[in-house]
């Protein structure tokens, strides 16, 4: 391995500070025992008993959480849908414009999606509230699903679907007992991308909520704007620690997976 | 001594499980298969030989229903089965590609046709063990595909394909991911399961060795359409044109002016040499333009003229490539006409005979090569 020179050693530091500065001090400052949140005072932990205690928040995580469970599910079978369709359908009229418009709301402006979602919801006369946010989710969160199980669709053999029809399986049997098993892992990232979209957005969910349902990051938001209470550093220590926890886990998961799978191949090399 | 020969096709009584009827199949603007009809029987091992592009692979997936004919119809004993899904044809595919499920072990990837048969658990285990043990897969019926060697791979594929006993089976350039030695020692294991088995055996193939080792006939396919269909003997020593003759080994092809006389044929082929003398069958015209095809090994080389031999010539050895067991000796003639001829290699490289620049004669007798209009 080659040296670090100085530097390196100054790019690595500056690019990891730039990075996690914000976050650290964030986590510091949530065990502050000052109410102010830029004067030190001590080690406690009161903020995160209080946060426990705080009704309104523990509402808005609630209904967060189940707004996002039921739209990464919805954006993830419709998301798969179309990209089986694109990928497998070959080439039909007007094709081309179809992929074109399943990947356009990747960047579209959220304002606009927000915008244009909620319009409908008025216009069609739904009530505001956690359907119309669980609606909106899945329709901007199911083109990233789309994006990431075409690319494993694109190299996927189609040569063992034709297989499975061969020895007698329906078209739908040949794509849970064989496409769907293989696929699984971009399903399931698909599913996890689409969770964390729904969990941090912001702008969709208050264009399209209504005063029944209040979602985490706009209950953040608004207490913010009424200045920063410290649970809210707390929250958001506990919302980084899970993060750190999932991605950890899913490193792991796949590392182990790709270290078995390489002793099994090279336990076939040895037979 | 009398003997039974197998061979269906010459007989006006026997019943053909698969008959092409002026099948074409067009993709936009390329035609595939250009209206083939074509017999082939029960227990035969037909080989669909060509180069990449010929349709042969075309062929292959109308029958296991992944393409449908543009035109014509194919009956699979006698019924047409252009309405009938891949998943409910009583054949079978074995995919170049293998195409075994990486998710499954062995035992379930050969279980896999069977379940969707709803077949009883115990039925299904006593096929699926007969088959480990056809394909002598006992030992890794636990494994996964990528668990196992392309070998075994191969066989495991064969295995999940003959499960469900299908009328036909299809391999599709089967063996076209091993090496050549164990290539061959599954050609040979593959003869065996048909034998044994007794399913009726379609493959595709580029390999014309692969071809004749296997097939109880071939036939030889470009651009669509079947050139000639006989066993591989009848294909390698009288082929009907050009191209089979070319297509299949090694071979030298003179242009020349046929003057028939009887069965016997005098070409004319260049200024200041002797008409070569053939034997044939066929018709030709005086002055018809017409090809003499000899095999490299029906080409004696000797150092001088021959006697009482209908065809000699002589020239000078301009390259020779040793293969070990043979050598084949490229001889230039004085008019610059190369001709191959092939000699076993039955005394060690340092005794041989002949060397580069030497002068030799050519000879072959009036059987030894086909006459080809074409």
């Amino acid at each position: 391995m080659r040296k670090l020179t100085w530097f390196n050693v100054t790019s690595l530091t500056l690019g990891f500070a730039f990075l996690y500065l914000p976050m650290v001090i964030l986590v510091i400052y949530s065990f502050n025992a000052s109410k102010l949140v830029t004067v030190w005072a001590g080690f406690s932990t009161k903020w995160y008993a209080e946060l426990f205690q705080n009704q309104a928040f523990l509402d808005a995580a609630w209904v967060t959480l189940r707004v996002a469970v039921v739209s990464s599910t919805f954006a993830t079978i419709l998301g798969t849908m179309a990209a089986y369709v694109m990928v497998r359908a070959g080439r039909f009229y007007g094709r081309t414009l179809f992929s074109g418009m399943i990947y356009a709301p990747l960047v579209m402006p959220e304002v606009i999606t927000g915008l244009s979602l909620l319009l409908l919801f008025i216009g069609i006369g739904l009530d505001r509230g956690i359907l119309t946010i669980v609606l909106a989710h899945t329709t901007f969160s199911m083109c990233y699903v789309s994006v990431v199980v075409s690319s494993r669709l694109v190299s996927f053999d189609q040569s063992l679907e034709e297989a499975a029809l061969d020895l007698g399986c329906s078209p739908w049997q040949a794509f849970r007992l064989v496409t769907l098993p293989i696929i699984a892992p971009a399903v399931i990232s698909g599913w996890l991308l689409a969770f964390t979209l729904s969990l941090d957005d912001l702008v969709i969910a208050s264009f399209t909520s209504g005063p029944s349902a209040t979602t985490l990051p706009m209950k953040i938001w608004s207490s913010v704007r009424l200045g920063v209470n410290p649970q809210i550093n707390a929250l958001s220590t506990i919302m980084i620690a899970i993060v750190t926890v999932g991605v950890i886990t899913a490193s792991l998961i796949s590392k182990r997976a790709s270290v078995r799978a390489l002793e099994d191949e090279q336990a076939a090399a040895r037979t | 001594m009398a003997q039974t020969v197998f061979e269906p096709w010459n007989d006006p009584d026997a019943k053909p499980i698969i008959q092409f009827k002026n099948v074409t199949k067009r993709f936009g603007d390329f035609t595939a298969i250009d209206d083939l009809t074509i017999d082939i029987y029960e227990r035969e091992f037909f080989a669909l030989l060509g180069p990449s592009g010929c349709g042969k692979t075309t062929m292959m997936r109308m029958l296991a229903g992944f393409e449908t004919p543009t035109d014509g119809t194919i009956l699979l004993q006698g019924k047409d089965i252009a309405p009938i899904s891949p998943n409910k044809r009583a054949v079978n595919m074995m995919f170049q590609s293998y195409a075994l499920f990486p998710h499954l072990s062995v035992w379930e990837n050969i279980a896999f046709g069977l379940k969707r048969d709803k077949m009883a658990k115990d039925q299904i285990a006593a096929r699926v063990d007969e088959m480990l043990r056809l394909t002598r897969l006992e030992k890794f019926a636990r494994r996964k595909p990528h668990q196992i060697s392309g070998g075994q791979r191969q066989r495991v594929a064969l295995a999940r394909s003959l499960a469900k006993a299908p009328k036909l089976l299809l391999l599709d350039e089967p063996l076209g991911a091993l090496d050549k030695k164990l290539r061959q020692d599954t050609q040979f294991e593959l003869m065996d399961i048909q034998e044994k088995t007794g399913t009726t055996f379609v493959i595709v193939t580029h390999d014309q060795e692969e071809a004749m080792t296997v097939a109880s006939r071939v036939a030889v396919m470009d651009h669509g359409k079947i050139i000639q269909v006989a066993t591989p003997a009848e294909i390698y020593e009288t082929p009907n044109s050009t191209y089979v003759a070319d297509f299949i080994g090694d071979v030298n092809l003179i242009e020349g002016r046929a003057e028939q006389d009887g069965d016997k044929v005098r070409v004319a082929w260049a200024e200041g040499q002797p008409a070569i003398v053939g034997t044939t069958t066929r018709q030709f015209d005086k002055g018809q333009t017409c090809h003499f095809a000899i095999r490299p090994e029906k080409v004696a080389i000797t150092a001088t003229k021959p006697e009482n031999i209908a065809n000699a010539v002589k020239g000078k050895i301009h390259d020779i490539a040793y293969l070990g067991n043979i050598s084949t000796y490229h001889v230039a003639l004085p008019n610059g006409h190369m001709i191959k001829a092939q000699a076993a290699n039955n005394r060690r490289l340092s005794r041989r005979s002949f060397t580069w620049e030497d002068d030799v004669w050519l000879s072959w007798t009036d059987t030894a090569g086909v006459l080809l209009e074409r």
